[in-house]
């Protein structure tokens, strides 16, 4: 079998042996309308309505979106324009909450079939809790027969160990929820990909998993990007995804662990996507630990939480130190796709040196791309050169920048290579 | 609190930097240095002295003249000096040494645009210059032992054309020949070295030898002769291997290596100069960006059109 290239990293990951605390409910909180892939919801409520928590207080008739609930219950402060970390602008409700905490009363969904499966699903405001956010019924819904659900819990970032404190902690909820999506989409195998530097999620796996489950645990080597969707596919199945096809093409589906987690606790109480496990890392952190915060928290609280000085942090980061975006404000609010927040004390910015041709980058690149010749097609704008190095292919994991001993900014080149290609190829 | 700092992911790097890398290549060249002075003496240490010397200071004025940024510091010059100087023979007068790194550093590197442009090794280059402007002085070389002050010097034939020389010789490198390129077992600690630190990948060095060893024993030659004798060690592990002027993927370096290897064998075997390993890399290195059209990485999972549904689009 083709060997993917991956690169080492430092698993840094400080929080593995801490138990996950729940956050006390913040005084405020800030609930983009766009936390999903897909259509921005529209607000149902108006400034100075009382909310509850698990109300539903966003959506959109659009398919290809999800629903949002509030977190908390309070009073609508405002709906105010919310610049998102990707840039682009959607609508947030501001709430301020009372310290009740009353929520609406939670019914377990009625799931008789795939249909109201998949209806369920979108009403609980699920997407991907990995990072990309992913409509949670969309993927649970393709056109072709599903014959295999990937589970992915090889959570390859550093530091990041939410996915990791799911699976020590709440190991039932992941099978229960593997368990709802084979029965209802008849998918006859699963399997759990972990990487095997989580030797005590695998043992716990095993532990549960019956022997005619059809739930198996595959052990990933503990290389980067093992989590990312192709990379994944391949080490689990062998198969590798051909450019523009998706997953369900080969009959496959690729979940978060959390994800399938979340979609057994809802099918029992129906409460919605309101909370979620977040890891606060980062050298500036003092208390490095996994917190259960609400929805729409602001960052600044989860930073308190940990005893951070914030006076200390040079770079805040929304996800892992491979994929994750630079925040500009502590006041940014947690969102369904917020797996982890690292308050960085340092920061070495590294001046770019001539590309000495060492192949590094070329070695590191999952894709089995050229990240040299990328960029310098990109310096020269040769559209044709782009295309053919397939640069569209890249899925910014990073790692060729990492490896690059000329400190060149290789996938960040690559992600504006993506914008000056013609649409549509 | 202050402005918090925003730039495109990843957030860490690794910590090999072009520096660390030079730095492993002149500690990887370490022992061939010291099988040198124990050699050929104070002369030799003396003349990579001179080599490295010049070559940083010529990198340095270079960069200057041209008004760029000094890049010194990167140790790449150093590289080149020290690797120029264990391609000469021992008793070469110092001026000449000089005009070998100006060569190097100035014609081949710098006026290309400097590290990761230049399409030759400048080492290689250098040699092949000088060999061909100052033949006498390039081909005479000391007899190990036998000192290299000008009154007492005794000169051999190089061992590629006496073959008179014991293989254990040729190995631990006890004959006449350029500083560095004699002691075969030096050159491959400091070979395996660069591999098991993963600065250079083994492919080159493997299809190199390996071809000069399969071709030798189709033509029925001695085989560890050829292996041990010349700077095949030399240029196999530290020439063929720069990065900058060889290919950049796996298949480009053993098509390198294979065609360096073809070169060298047919030069040593039906060419009028003894050695063939330098022409043979310059050779290569000329037809490097064809090998890397020819050999790039095949994308994952990357559609190919089929040749019929081109014609039909």
């Amino acid at each position: 079998m083709l060997r993917l290239n991956t690169i080492k990293l430092k698993h840094s990951k400080n929080t593995e042996n801490t138990k996950t605390v729940c956050l006390p409910v913040p005084s405020y909180v800030k609930i983009p309308m766009s936390m999903h892939m897909g259509a921005p919801c529209e607000p149902l409520v108006k400034k100075g309505d009382r909310v509850l928590a698990g109300q539903k207080i966003g959506d959109n008739e659009a398919l290809f979106s999800v629903p949002v609930h509030s977190s908390v219950s309070g009073t609508v402060k405002d709906i105010t324009d919310y610049r998102m970390i990707n840039g682009a602008v959607c609508k947030a409700v501001e709430i301020e909450a009372d310290s009740e905490q009353e929520s609406v009363s939670y019914t377990p969904p009625q799931i008789t079939d795939k249909e109201s499966f998949i209806r369920a699903i979108r009403e609980s405001g699920s997407c991907g809790l990995g990072g990309a956010g992913f409509p949670t019924h969309i993927k649970l819904n393709p056109e072709k027969a599903i014959d295999t659900l990937i589970i992915n819990a090889a959570e390859c970032e550093p530091y990041i160990t939410s996915d990791y404190r799911q699976i020590i902690e709440d190991a039932e909820s992941v099978l229960e929820g593997i368990k709802i999506i084979m029965k209802y989409l008849s998918v006859p195998k699963t399997i759990i990909g972990i990487e095997s530097n989580k030797p005590q999620a695998i043992e716990k796996f095993n532990e549960l998993i019956s022997d005619n489950s059809g739930i198996t645990v595959h052990t990933l080597p503990s290389s980067y990007p093992q989590g990312a969707e192709k990379v994944l596919i391949h080490s689990t199945t062998g198969i590798i995804a051909e450019e523009g096809k998706l997953p369900s093409d080969y009959g496959i589906i690729v979940m978060n662990v959390s994800t399938a987690a979340f979609i057994y606790k809802y099918s029992v109480t129906g409460e919605p996507l309101i909370s979620r496990r977040i890891t606060i890392d980062g050298t500036a952190v003092k208390n490095p630990l996994n917190v259960i915060a609400p929805i729409g928290t602001p960052v600044s609280a989860l930073l308190e939480f940990s005893d951070t000085d914030t006076n200390k942090i040079r770079k805040l980061i929304a996800g892992g130190p491979m994929m994750g975006s630079c925040l500009i404000s502590t006041d940014t609010p947690v969102v369904k796709t917020s797996n982890s927040f690292l308050a960085m004390a340092e920061y070495n910015e590294i001046k770019p040196t001539a590309c000495i041709r060492c192949a590094r980058c070329i070695n590191a690149c999952p894709m089995s791309l050229m990240p040299t010749e990328l960029e310098k097609a990109y310096h020269r704008k040769d559209i044709n050169a782009l295309l053919k190095l397939k640069v569209n292919l890249c899925i910014n994991c990073g790692a060729c920048t990492y490896v690059c001993p000329a400190g060149r900014k290789l996938a960040e080149t690559h992600q504006l290579a993506k914008t000056i290609l013609p649409r549509n190829k | 609190m202050k402005n918090l700092i925003v730039s495109a992911s990843p957030h860490r790097r690794s910590e090999v930097t072009t520096q660390k890398i030079m730095l492993l290549v002149i500690i990887s060249l370490l022992p061939a240095i010291a099988a040198s002075a124990v050699f050929f003496g104070a002369r030799a240490i003396a003349l990579i002295a001179v080599c490295c010397s010049s070559a940083v200071l010529f990198e340095y004025l270079c960069r200057r003249v041209m008004k760029r940024e000094q890049t010194i510091s990167d140790m790449s010059a150093a590289v080149t000096g020290i690797i120029l100087a264990l391609n000469l023979p021992p008793t070469l007068p110092y001026w000449i040494a000089i005009v070998g790194s100006f060569i190097a550093i100035v014609i081949v590197k710098q006026l290309f645009g400097g590290l990761g442009q230049n399409f030759a090794n400048p080492a290689v280059t250098a040699r092949i210059v000088l060999m061909l402007s100052f033949t006498s002085h390039m081909t005479t070389w000391a007899v190990p032992g036998s000192g290299v002050s000008s009154d007492t010097i005794v000169t051999g034939a190089t061992p590629l054309v006496s073959g008179e020389a014991s293989l254990t010789d040729l190995f631990i490198g006890n004959v006449g020949g350029c500083l560095g390129e004699t002691s075969a077992l030096a050159l491959l600690i400091g070979g395996l070295f660069l591999i098991f630190k993963k600065i250079i990948s083994p492919s080159t060095p493997a299809a190199f030898i390996g071809t000069v060893a399969l071709l030798t024993w189709i033509s029925g030659g001695n085989v560890m002769y050829q292996l041990l004798s010349g700077g095949l060690f030399l240029g196999a592990f530290f020439m063929a291997t720069d990065y900058v002027t060889t290919p950049v993927t796996t298949k480009g370096k053993v098509v390198f290596g294979i065609g360096c290897g073809l070169v060298t064998f047919i030069i040593r075997k039906f060419g009028s100069y003894p050695e063939g390993v330098s022409f043979s890399i310059l050779l290569m290195n000329i037809l490097t960006p064809y090998i890397d059209m020819f050999t790039k990485t095949k994308p994952l999972g990357m559609k190919t059109i089929k040749k019929e549904e081109k014609k039909n689009a």
